[in-house]
Formats: structure tokens, C-alpha cells, sequence
């Protein structure tokens, strides 16, 4: 490896990303094409870092953001909001800080012309792009569960898309009676932030236990196992005894029909009644992938794992929860990871290279009780079987941590939050 | 000439130009291979840039790496690698890198305005 000059090493990173391998300035489109132009679609975690990233990339190109939210509520840490521990205030990002750069408009695109590049505004608007990144996180599935429909979300909450949702599910646990019970029901895989559910329960465990100790949690899943199982586990037994009672979908956890109005759910074992119900619905890609014809028979977006380039239409990358990446959860932080390495394949594609392969990554904290917190890591490679996680790397929090490590893991996920919000909305 | 071929020209052109303006010592690996080796290095310090900033610089309670030398940064993570660090997420990620590929990120970080 040849020694330069810091000076140098930065001269070559801002000239185009120590450019192309075939040459220092790579392909030359940008000395005389048009200024190029680039649509992203959704300001969640994947959308917002591409946007910032693309432009952080190639200055010279113009980048578009459309997102309908003036304040984007981020479902991680929203549980940290249902156990006391924040308030919504503190999950909520503004989109000032990337106006200087970025033309962000507040609306909502309702349709995509792949054929044409354009995309239709609710406004009326349509935008023309030479290159799109799409993320529009998930959906859910309506009535896949009998008795939960949207309707239904408006009485027993979802509380997974952060906002008015969390708001009120928090209302409805603080409202609660000391010896109520939380019914909280957990989806089949694929969906949004595997540990998400558990980490919720043990939050509102958290809060019960220092309002209303006589109170319940009880998890219903539609799964024989669960993400950072052991862990959770360990920590619920811990920190509230038997507070927190988890159902596996063959020992009643399956939920066959809810009855909103009445609070009840119906397993295989009969009906059962709870306090608040927590529903958290099946998901797929949200409805402008779905409606772009960019999802196939699963209701996700099938891509390129090497440049998220939809495998359906060309020109437009599916970033984030919506699209199929392998090995890959869909999590926020993925969201983020996969969001850079397609800001560089769009910069590169733009001028006309060949992407480099991408190298990826995941980390997520889990909160389980105030000073408990729990973490997984894995980095990922691409290769002709997809994007993989890398085997002999990453992994859990030891069950074997110790106090000090458990608490050390809980001040990192703050730290963890506030870098990454900060990364994405400045 | 065609417009392409121009174009191609004032490239090549360009880029020996940016070579001795910046006086980059490529050796027997070429430019190419340098700036192959700058650009994986970045891609592959994109992942941490996540929680350590994308100039180094951590917003919250994860360690900044702003102001760190490339030395450090690669024996830091050569020690997570060998299980000789404190027990954190950063001993599960640095077994994922070759000894190479640490170099690499090292480099990035420690080149850092």
C-alpha cells in the first residue's frame, strides 16, 4: 500500500471517490451531459441517507427527496417512549438540516412511470428522474388477522409505524388499572426490526413495574422463536420474575381472530380477554412499490444485491424494509448501511461505472430494562449468491455479560441512537 | 473525433494532470490499483460511519475516531480482533475484516480533516 499525504488521500476521496478503477476522475458524463437528477422516494432511514449520501458523493447532481411528513417519528426507540424513558419529542427529526443541499418537498409520490422516469405527486406535481431510490418502508396486511383492520388500529394500536400510534398505545397503558394485562401479539418473519416486539414488551414490563406492579405482559407470537430470544429471556426473568409470559405460536401464541370493541383475542385454545392489546399486524413493501409493480408473488421487492436496482423495473433502487437483500434484516440501521452503498452505485452508475461490490452492516441495540441493554452485530459481503452475512463474525451480547457490561451496552444504544439519527437528519 | 473519443482524451489527460499536480506516488501498483484500494477502504468504513460519523465525529456516547492516527485506529481493531479488547459489539465486528481490509479502514479514518 503506496503512502500518501493526507492531503492527497482527501484531493482523491472529494475527486470522485478516489474515483473509478479507470481513472482519477472515472467516466467523464458529468464534464458534459446534463446535470443529473435524482429522486428519492420516502425520508424514513433508508430514504434520508441516500439523499444526503448521493449528494455527500457528487455534489454536481441534483437530489430530490419527497416524504408527506414534515416530522418523522422513528420507530426505534419509540418503545424507549412506551416505558417512560423518552418522549416523543425525542424520536421526532425535522428535514431542515437537508434543505441547504437537498430539494425536499412535503408530499406524497402516488404513482411511478418507470417507462417514462417520472414520478406523480398527490399535489399534482410529477418529477422526472434519471435514477430513483425508493424507500418506502412497510405496509401492513389488513385483515390477514380476522378482525384487524385499519379501522380496528384506531382502538388496539399497532404502535409500528412511530407517532400517532405510539401515542396512543402509550394513553391506553397509562389509563390501565394496576393487575391489567397486556396482550401484546408479535407477526410471522419477514417484518420490520425482528427484536422490536420483545424489546416493547420488556419496556412496558419496565413501566409497569414502577406504576403498577401487579400488572401483566403477555406476548403472543406467531413464531416458534424470536430474535435475541435467550437474552430477552434471561433479562425479563431478572429484572421482573414472571411479569412478562411468552406464548409460542404452537402454545396459544397464534392469533386466530380479534375482536377490537370487546378486547379479545381468539387462539387455538379459546378466547382470552386483555386490558390492551397491542397488535402487530403482517407486513409487506409499502404501497408505492407494491402499486409500481416493483414487489413479486411475497409482497416484497426483489433487487440487484449488488446495486438494490430493482430486478422489476430499471432505474429505480429499493432500499430499506421494502426490498429482499439476503441475508439482511430489515432494521433501520440496515436501512441506513444499505442506503450508502446504493448512493455510491447511483453515483457510479450515473457516470458510468461499474459499481464496486458493497460491504454491509447491521447493529442493533435492545433496551430490557432502564440500565440493561442488549446488542447484535453482523457484517455483511456480496457475492453471486447475494448479499451474506459474513460467518464467524458478529453475533449477540454474551449471556454471560456482567452488570457493568449489560449497563455499558445500554448507555452505547443511546449513543448508538444519536449518532445515527445525526448521520441521517443532521 | 468523435465526441466520445474527446471526451475519453480530455480524461486521460485530466487524470495524468491530477497525478502530477498532486504528485501521488503510485509505485509498482499503479493508480489504478491505489485508487481501487481507497475506494474499498471507503466503502468498507461506511459501515462504521454509522455510529462513529461520517468525519469521525460521534454525536452521542460512541467513541469519535476524529483526530485518531491510521497506527491507532489499526491496532485498535486488530486488538478487538484478537479478543483483546473490552467486551463490546466492536470485538463481534472486527472479526469480520481481514487484517488487510482493517488496514484499509484504518487508512480512511486516520486521513480524516
Amino acid at each position: 500500500m503506496d503512502k500518501l499525504t493526507r492531503r492527497e488521500f482527501n484531493k482523491l476521496i472529494a475527486l470522485g471517490l478516489a474515483g473509478s478503477t479507470v481513472g482519477l476522475l472515472g467516466a467523464p458524463k458529468p464534464l458534459f451531459a446534463a446535470r443529473s437528477n435524482v429522486l428519492v422516494i420516502g425520508g424514513g432511514f433508508g430514504g434520508a441517507t441516500a439523499a444526503r449520501y448521493i449528494k455527500k458523493f457528487d455534489p454536481s447532481i441534483d437530489v430530490t427527496l419527497v416524504e408527506p411528513k414534515a416530522l418523522f417519528y422513528t420507530c426505534p426507540f419509540s418503545n424507549w417512549v412506551l416505558g417512560g424513558l423518552k418522549q416523543m419529542k425525542d424520536i421526532g427529526h425535522t428535514y431542515d438540516n437537508l434543505k441547504s443541499t437537498i430539494n425536499v418537498i412535503q408530499d406524497e409520490v402516488v404513482s411511478i412511470d418507470p417507462v417514462k422516469k417520472t414520478a406523480t405527486l398527490k399535489g399534482g406535481k410529477t418529477l422526472s428522474y434519471d435514477r430513483a431510490v425508493l424507500s418506502p418502508g412497510i405496509d401492513f396486511r389488513w385483515g390477514a388477522t380476522a378482525g384487524y383492520d385499519e379501522a380496528a388500529s384506531q382502538l388496539v394500536p399497532h404502535a409500528y409505524h412511530a407517532g400517532p400510534q405510539t401515542e396512543l398505545l402509550l394513553k391506553q397503558l397509562q389509563d390501565m388499572k394496576d393487575g391489567g394485562v397486556v396482550a401484546l401479539c408479535a407477526p410471522k418473519d419477514p417484518f420490520r426490526c425482528p427484536p422490536g416486539p420483545y424489546e416493547r414488551a420488556s419496556l412496558i414490563a419496565y413501566y409497569l413495574k414502577q406504576n403498577k406492579p401487579k400488572s401483566k405482559v403477555i406476548i403472543y407470537d406467531a413464531k416458534e422463536k424470536f430474535s435475541k430470544q435467550a437474552l430477552f429471556q434471561q433479562g425479563w426473568q431478572k429484572l421482573y420474575g414472571n411479569m412478562v409470559e411468552w406464548r409460542s405460536a404452537s402454545s396459544g401464541g397464534a392469533i386466530k381472530r380479534i375482536d377490537a370493541q370487546k378486547l379479545e383475542l381468539e387462539t387455538e385454545f379459546g378466547v382470552e380477554k386483555a386490558d390492551v392489546i397491542n397488535f402487530i399486524p403482517q407486513q409487506w413493501a409499502g404501497k408505492i412499490a407494491r402499486e409500481s409493480g416493483l414487489t413479486d408473488e411475497s409482497g416484497w421487492c426483489p433487487i440487484n444485491q449488488k446495486t438494490f436496482e430493482s430486478l422489476k423495473h430499471p432505474n429505480i433502487h429499493v432500499i430499506g424494509d421494502a426490498c429482499i437483500a439476503g441475508d439482511m434484516p430489515k432494521s433501520g440501521f440496515v436501512a441506513s448501511s444499505q442506503a450508502k452503498v446504493t448512493a455510491l452505485a447511483v453515483v457510479d452508475l450515473l457516470r458510468g461505472i461499474e459499481p464496486e461490490p458493497p460491504s454491509l452492516a447491521n447493529a442493533c441495540y435492545s433496551l430490557v430494562g432502564k440500565n440493561y441493554g442488549i446488542s447484535v452485530a453482523s457484517v455483511y459481503t456480496f457475492s453471486e449468491t447475494g448479499i451474506t452475512n459474513i460467518k464467524g463474525a458478529g453475533g449477540l451480547t454474551s449471556l454471560e455479560a456482567n452488570e457493568g457490561q449489560l449497563s455499558a451496552e445500554a448507555t452505547y444504544a443511546e449513543g448508538w441512537y444519536a449518532s445515527l439519527c445525526k448521520d441521517i437528519w443532521g | 473525433m468523435t465526441l466520445k473519443q474527446g471526451v475519453l482524451k480530455l480524461t486521460v489527460a485530466l487524470s495524468i494532470g491530477l497525478v502530477t499536480i498532486f504528485g501521488i506516488n503510485c509505485g509498482g501498483g499503479g493508480t489504478d490499483e491505489r485508487a481501487k484500494e481507497i475506494k474499498r477502504g471507503q466503502i468498507l468504513a461506511l459501515s462504521c460511519t454509522t455510529c462513529h460519523g461520517p468525519d469521525g465525529k460521534s454525536a452521542g456516547t460512541m467513541p469519535s475516531l476524529q483526530g485518531k492516527s491510521a497506527e491507532y485506529i489499526e491496532s485498535q481493531l486488530k486488538r478487538y480482533k484478537a479478543g483483546e479488547g473490552s467486551p463490546s459489539i466492536m470485538d463481534r465486528f472486527a472479526k469480520a475484516y481481514t487484517d488487510e481490509e482493517i488496514k484499509l479502514i484504518a487508512e480512511y479514518f486516520g486521513n480524516l480533516k
